[in-house]
């Protein structure tokens, strides 16, 4: 029989750090949930009871301790750090996305900067606070940004692509860091 | 140029893409008829002026809007999700 050896997305690539920005991987389990037609209210009733984290709003993410609920687009949300409970496929398509995507976590005060340089959106206080998430371009790449802290952001792509990702943001790393050396000097 | 997707907000039009006319939406009987069939299908209005068109956030959200826009002014005028279109043109029968 065939040994198949389990690799996370970006094993082997991360962490990297640069200039007091550190990237790292999210190993954690990861689930699509679509609620049925009209069934918002009950899956948001079932999150809660099963998972303790309420169903986010557009463009909000939630959080009860280790298990979160990002919003991910229309009619769909993903379930982080647990695995989900079997109430969620009465009013749900419900769907192991675990291994599909590449989640990683950038810590930094020139995190900001660094994305700024991948995607189209507006990364500012106003436009995405703390809890805030998006859909969006990230270098081409159809992927999700998500403020989870002051200076820390979640970037999740498709796995297929995890290698480009990780050399697109070490390359606007560096050269953040190259422009902040270049102004100190 | 930006498109302000009921869902997202204001978008770069990277993130979308354009699907053709609305016109689409409006989807004959299936035993309507090669004429009506051919007219859905193939012919088109193409004003210089305010046009009706389906996009994709593709690239976003995934909801597919009606993005009014003008086609001499490059002006985006408003966005809607096509589901709701939809039903309203069911509703209106």
């Amino acid at each position: 029989m065939v040994k198949l050896i389990a690799k996370s997305a970006a094993e082997g690539l991360l962490p990297v750090e640069v200039a007091g920005v550190r990237v790292e991987e999210i190993v954690a389990p990861l689930a699509s949930l679509s609620p049925f037609q009209g069934q918002d209210a009950a899956l948001g009733k079932a999150l809660k009871k099963a998972h303790g984290v309420v169903l986010p709003k557009a463009g909000q993410i939630t959080q009860a301790g280790e298990v979160s609920c990002h919003w991910f687009g229309l009619n769909h949300v993903m379930l982080m750090g647990a695995a989900p409970d079997a109430s969620l496929a009465k009013v749900a398509a419900v769907t192991d996305q675990s291994d599909a995507w590449c989640r990683v976590r950038m810590t930094g005060e020139a995190a900001r900067d660094v994305l700024a340089r991948l995607t189209p959106i507006d990364l500012r206080d106003a436009a995405l606070p703390v809890g805030a998430t998006a859909r969006t371009d990230i270098q081409h790449m159809s992927g999700a940004l998500t403020r989870v802290g002051e200076d820390v952001w979640e970037v999740m792509v498709f796995r297929s692509v995890a290698r480009t990702l990780v050399h697109d943001l070490t390359t606007s790393l560096e050269t953040v860091a190259g422009i902040a050396e270049m102004r100190s000097a | 140029m930006k498109i302000s997707c009921p869902i997202c907000g204001d978008r770069d039009i990277r993130e979308f893409t354009c699907m053709g006319h609305a016109s689409m939406l409006n989807r004959p009987d299936p035993h309507a008829g090669a004429k009506v069939w051919n007219e859905y299908l193939h012919n088109r209005e193409n004003p210089a002026g305010v046009i009706d068109e389906l996009w994709w956030h593709g690239q976003g959200c995934g909801a597919w809007l009606v993005v009014t826009r003008n086609t001499v002014t490059h002006e985006i005028l408003g966005a809607r999700l096509a589901r709701d279109v939809k039903k309203e043109m069911r509703d209106a029968g």
